[in-house]
């Protein structure tokens, strides 16, 4: 049997593999995003970037709980013109890079869209969903008129893709991911952390300094999975499956249920970068195994029955 | 198992090591066997969670020094015995102690990580020459504690100040050329202010010698993932703190000329 294909295409931007990078995850600098690039992600994606620079909340902003971490960074991010001005001095060259934006308002994306777009990012996702962040994120997320102006005057900025990344902290995922869908997003990012919460019982308080964070990692998986297979029947635009993946059963669990792509954050906590080349190999296998000549193949198949 | 998560423990006992740095011990079992130059971040309960390096290590204990400058720190320093502080680590690589003659510069509370290292180093090494620096003799910490340590092997302690009130006047960095012509040396280890290590770093280029140099940045998880004390591709949390030469050479573009704020903004030194 040939090599499977594990190329995949979001709105036009092409990758070698179905792996991404999260966004919050490692991706400061070009330096650093490279490093994930050359340890085999197919795209790699920055920390969220914002109008104003942010330094965040206080530590602590992260804590390991059974099956994944709590984080509160808190959106910290140098701002669009600092970023800008350091991803312009840094050699892009051909990494397959996705820049993350959060802010409070579609003038704010508008803005930032229109400072970076002359530098070589292949596509932006829309960060809608941070679950600890007054003002900016969820609290965006869950009104379908603050995302419909948003995605909409984004997209009147630029021609590049745009992905929509969703909270799962709302009462009906599939309706947010509608509205996102008709008010022009390209694909959709399904799913943002989810809010959550862990207290010391010997000082009797919570440990993040912001009380309460999002939760990420494998205990998140099968609610990521849900929101993935139950948007994927209702919208026609790629989603991006995200929370929890950590293996190859897990990626695949995440094409079966409607995702084109996956997206890895956590479990580099867990296995360090070499988690990217563990998941592509087992991917190919499988493929190999099932007899399927590209990944696209067996995207959406849990449907059919 | 669930490990990258404060393990609160009390504070057994207060060291004065001058009149702005105090070194606090407290039980540990893992940090009490961590590697010397690893360090840990300790949760002072609604204040901060901070990054701080091992600087004593015994039986089940371990401790670490600080110097009260900002917010933090000064609570640290604060701290009584019995008071309740959280700790997660040991994190990081930590120095790679070697057999030979080995050179230590060190200045300020970058003594800290040095101390572990130096303990090491007495029953490993054929030689020790220590350089230790600071601004005046009153924020002087550790000498008496590196003599005595020193005293079991074939070593010499050189002493510089800023303002000349204690040994050589001047910077650590001053003392080390003449050294460095006299003698050879088959390890540098540093751990200071950021421009004294890269000078260091660049006098060892001159005469070919190894260095292993700690660095400091701003640090949020600890662990490799958030990307807050990224330096070049190495994050300093995970990938140093303590950076070899060939290391230190990758990211000649950033070590000594910027750091990161905890907005992610590049700061000049």
């Amino acid at each position: 049997m040939q090599e499977p294909d594990l190329s995949v295409e979001i709105a036009g931007f092409k990758m070698k593999n179905p792996l991404m990078l999260a966004s919050g995850i490692l991706g400061t600098s070009i330096a650093s995003l490279k490093k994930v690039f050359e340890a085999g992600a197919g795209a790699v994606i920055t920390k969220s970037i914002g109008y104003k620079a942010r330094v965040g909340y206080d530590n602590p902003t992260l804590v390991e709980v059974h099956g994944g971490y709590l984080n509160a960074i808190g959106l910290s991010n140098p701002g669009v013109k600092e970023f800008y001005d350091e991803l312009s001095n840094s050699k892009i060259g051909d990494l397959p890079l996705v820049v993350s934006l959060f802010g409070a308002k579609p003038s704010e994306f508008k803005e930032m869209v229109s400072i970076l777009d002359e530098l070589n990012i292949k596509a932006y996702e829309l960060n809608l969903s941070c679950p600890h962040v007054k003002g900016f994120g969820i609290e965006v997320g869950q009104d379908p008129k603050a995302i419909r102006e948003i995605v909409k005057s984004t997209k009147e900025e630029t021609k590049k893709p745009l992905f929509v990344k969703l909270s799962p902290n709302v009462s009906d995922i599939v309706k947010i991911a509608k509205v996102a869908e008709n008010s022009g997003a390209d694909a959709l990012t399904i799913m943002n952390t989810i809010r959550a919460m862990s207290i010391d019982i010997e000082t009797f308080r919570p440990i993040l300094a912001n009380k309460i964070g999002g939760l990420s990692g494998p205990a998140i998986k099968p609610i990521a999975v849900r929101c993935v297979y139950e948007v994927s029947r209702s919208v026609r635009i790629p989603i991006i499956g995200c929370g929890g993946i950590t293996s190859w059963q897990d990626a695949i669990e995440f094409f079966l249920a409607g995702a084109r792509a996956v997206q890895i954050g956590t479990a580099i906590a867990y296995e360090g970068l070499g988690v990217f080349g563990k998941i592509k190999k087992g991917i190919r296998d499988y493929l190999i195994m099932k007899e399927k000549e590209s990944v696209r193949d067996i995207v959406g198949l849990s449907h059919g029955f | 198992m669930v490990s990258n998560r404060p393990r609160i423990t009390k504070v057994l006992d207060v060291i004065e090591e001058s009149s702005t740095v105090r070194s606090l011990l407290f039980k540990d079992e893992m940090c009490s066997k961590a590697k010397p130059g690893q360090f840990m971040m300790v949760w002072i309960p609604g204040v901060d969670e901070i990054p701080m390096s091992i600087s004593i290590m015994k039986d089940d204990q371990a401790g670490l020094t600080v110097r009260k400058v900002g917010e933090a720190s000064t609570a640290l320093f604060n701290m009584r015995v019995g008071s309740m502080i959280g700790i997660r680590g040991p994190y990081g690589n930590g120095f790679n102690p070697i057999i030979g003659k080995v050179m230590i510069v060190g200045a300020g509370t970058g003594l800290a990580p040095l101390m572990p290292l130096l303990e090491i180093l007495t029953n490993k090494s054929a030689s020790i020459d220590m350089i230790v620096g600071g601004k005046t003799m009153e924020e002087f910490i550790f000498v008496n504690k590196i003599k005595e340590i020193l005293s079991k092997t074939e070593s010499k302690i050189v002493v510089t100040t800023e303002d000349g009130s204690h040994g050589i006047k001047g910077l650590a960095t001053d003392a080390i050329l003449p050294i460095l012509r006299e003698k050879r040396f088959d390890m540098i280890y540093t751990c200071g202010p950021e421009l004294m290590m890269k000078k260091v770093f660049e006098m060892a280029q001159e005469f070919n010698l190894p260095v292993q140099a700690s660095l400091e940045r701003v640090m949020k998880c600890g662990i490799g993932i958030c990307g807050s004390c990224c330096i070049g591709k190495y994050n300093v949390c995970k990938d140093g703190p303590v950076f070899n030469s060939s290391k230190l050479k990758e990211v000649k573009d950033e070590f000594g000329l910027f750091k990161r704020d905890h907005s992610g903004k590049r700061v000049i030194f």
